[in-house]
């Protein structure tokens, strides 16, 4: 039955982008992933009375930054504010956010569809707050509180709900993600909490001419993109079905909290106290406001680059890559300056995409390092690439090529030679032994002869032939165009 | 202003504050909230429509600090004032409907 209903998923995202910054928000505090708990935290972490926070430069800027990639008008005025909040992780009793100025909001991202043009989803407002610490909840009556991530800067994104399909949601995800690792301001890893995503998520049936809109969940506790998409997932399928059963619609305001539960693949209702949120913000004393001038911004903005959908698609107009090829080498900024560098000393792209996806990422991958780090210059590989397409190496040469490069840092040439992946494409040399095997097959050279339906196999056999006569050493298009020459 | 604070908003905010209070406590602060609320009132007497929102009291702006780390107190201290640990932990009754995090 819920099969045959119409309806439209309907999402927009919280998300949080953790600031690589050195030092926390208001204070000098390292950020520090993984250090010993409590040893990351002064006077202003724990809220000791008197105490004044001052805002880091590096995150307001950073900040201002993001929201300039996405789009967003920057305030030329911006304040901050306390919100009411009532866990042990943030010993203040009230979290330091933005609520009514933020530092920047109207702009909007371009996430990559497949098999389609790019989506436009609007961005609400992204504004620079404070992380709390961490609960961890041991077994017993107890909580413990390690306040080392206190007071992290965090830029918040607010998404209009304009997403329409669980893969466009996690497309969101993975495109930010780049972004915020082009711009250099986040390391953006999922597992690490660097980025978290809480979707808000609805659909809009249309049911005997008349519209419904299921009541609003937020889907927390998303550890990555595939638990990200396959929440939102679950979520269209159980508000379906919750509709067909209670014809339950949305009340203007409300909307209930579900958390993600990885080991079932489900979502679940997280209990809430009525009214528990009412933040009650008021303006926070304690920080000055940041004005914005037009040189500051232009300071600001001069450190934006390309960005990954644009690099993407200049990728695959400018070298004819597929649009998945293009992503993959466009996926961090440091891949794909190194292939176009290799591309700009003439090498063929094609060529250089195959393989640095199918070989570099590969090893780099295999080393738990970025392909850069392999110790391979653009010329070097240009050069292997060069000698593919002359025909000195095969293509599978190529990639052996470049595994011993990484492995021992010799020259393409040089190695090529020590491992015999020569390729003789000298046709006077080659002729005579085309002759030679056309001489010894006679059956084959009939079969090809007689264009009848064994001709292909025995000119393929006849190649193998040369091929192995050669150690393999023999060009295999030289050799074809000898062998389709002599046989016509 | 002329709407009276109510035993049953005090009550509210005192729920959303975390505080228990008696009976005689709600009433007690209804009627000093009520007189703190109506001294604040007196603003309302003054002109303000040709006045521009205030966002800080401070007639500056733009106080920021560069990016460098400095010492933390290390946890020792950090938990010199806490009144339970655990080992390097502060210790806190169970957090029950855990809606933590920004
Ligand atoms: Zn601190």
């Amino acid at each position: 039955m819920t099969s045959q209903l119409d309806y439209t998923l309907v999402v927009g995202l919280e998300i949080h982008v953790q600031l690589s910054t050195r030092s926390k928000l208001f204070c000098g505090c390292a950020v520090e992933f993984g250090a010993s708990a409590n040893s990351r935290v002064c006077p202003v972490c724990l809220g000791m009375p008197g105490v004044l926070p001052v805002m880091n430069r590096q995150a307001y800027e950073d900040s201002v930054l993001v929201a300039s990639a996405l789009n967003c008008k920057i305030a030329p005025f911006t304040k901050w504010d306390r919100k009411s909040y009532y866990y042990p992780d943030l010993p203040k009793n009230f979290q330091t956010t933005q609520y009514d100025l933020p530092l920047s909001y109207d702009g909007f991202i371009e996430i990559p569809i497949e098999n389609a043009g790019p989506k436009r989803v609007r961005i609400t407002r992204a504004h620079l707050e404070e992380d709390a610490g961490k609960n961890l909840h041991s077994s017993g009556p107890f909580s413990q509180v390690d306040l080392n991530r206190t007071g992290t800067p965090l830029l918040e994104i607010v998404t209009e709900p304009d997403l329409n399909a669980p893969a466009e949601v996690k497309a969101l995800a993975m495109e930010l993600q780049r972004i915020v690792r082009y711009l250099g301001v986040s390391e953006a890893d999922m597992q690490k909490g660097h980025m978290r995503f809480e979707p808000n998520i609805n659909l809009l049936i249309r049911k005997e001419g008349r519209e419904y809109k299921t009541p609003i969940t937020e889907v927390k506790n998303l550890n990555s993109f595939r638990a990200l998409e396959r929440s939102v997932a679950f979520e269209t399928q159980r508000q379906l079905d919750a509709f067909c059963e209670t014809g339950k619609t949305m009340v203007s305001g409300s909307k209930t909290t579900r958390g993600w539960d990885d080991g079932r693949q489900v979502t679940v209702l997280q209990r809430e106290k009525e009214e528990a949120h009412d933040y009650r913000y008021f303006p926070e004393p304690d920080l000055l406001p940041v004005e914005m001038d037009a040189a500051w911004l232009k300071r600001i903005q001069s450190r934006l680059c390309e960005l990954p959908l644009q690099k993407q698609t200049r990728f695959v107009h400018a070298y004819r890559l597929s649009p998945y090829d293009a992503g993959v080498l466009s996926a961090d900024r440091a891949t794909a300056d190194f292939f176009e560098k290799t591309v700009g000393h003439g090498a063929e792209p094609k060529r250089v995409c195959n393989l640095l996806t199918q070989v570099g990422l590969k090893l780099a991958n295999e080393r738990d390092c970025g392909l850069v780090e392999l110790g391979l210059t653009s010329r070097a590989v240009a050069d292997l690439v060069l000698m593919v397409t002359r025909g000195e190496v095969s293509a599978s040469g190529g990639n052996t090529l470049l595994e011993h490069m990484v492995t021992s840092g010799k020259r393409p040439e040089v190695l090529a030679d020590e491992l015999q992946l020569l390729q003789k494409s000298d046709s006077a040399e080659l002729e005579i032994i085309v002759d030679k095997i056309l001489q010894e097959q006679d059956k084959a050279v009939a079969e090809v002869r007689a264009r009848g339906k064994k001709a292909k196999k025995a000119q393929g056999f006849l190649l193998g032939q040369v091929m192995q006569r050669t150690g393999g050493q023999a060009n295999p298009q030289v050799v074809s165009e000898l062998l389709a020459k002599k046989l016509s | 202003m002329e709407q009276k604070i109510t035993e049953s908003q005090v009550e509210k905010v005192a729920q959303l504050s975390r505080l228990a209070l008696t009976p005689a406590e709600i009433t007690e602060f209804t009627g000093q909230l009520e007189s703190i609320l109506e001294y604040v009132a007196k603003l309302n007497e003054l002109e303000t429509d040709h006045v521009e929102p205030l966002a800080h009291c401070l007639p500056i702006t733009n106080c920021l600090r560069e990016d460098e780390i400095r010492e933390s107190m290390g946890a020792e201290k950090t938990l010199a004032n806490a009144p339970q640990r655990d080992g390097p932990f502060f210790r806190v009754p169970k957090i029950l409907d855990d809606h933590s995090g920004p």
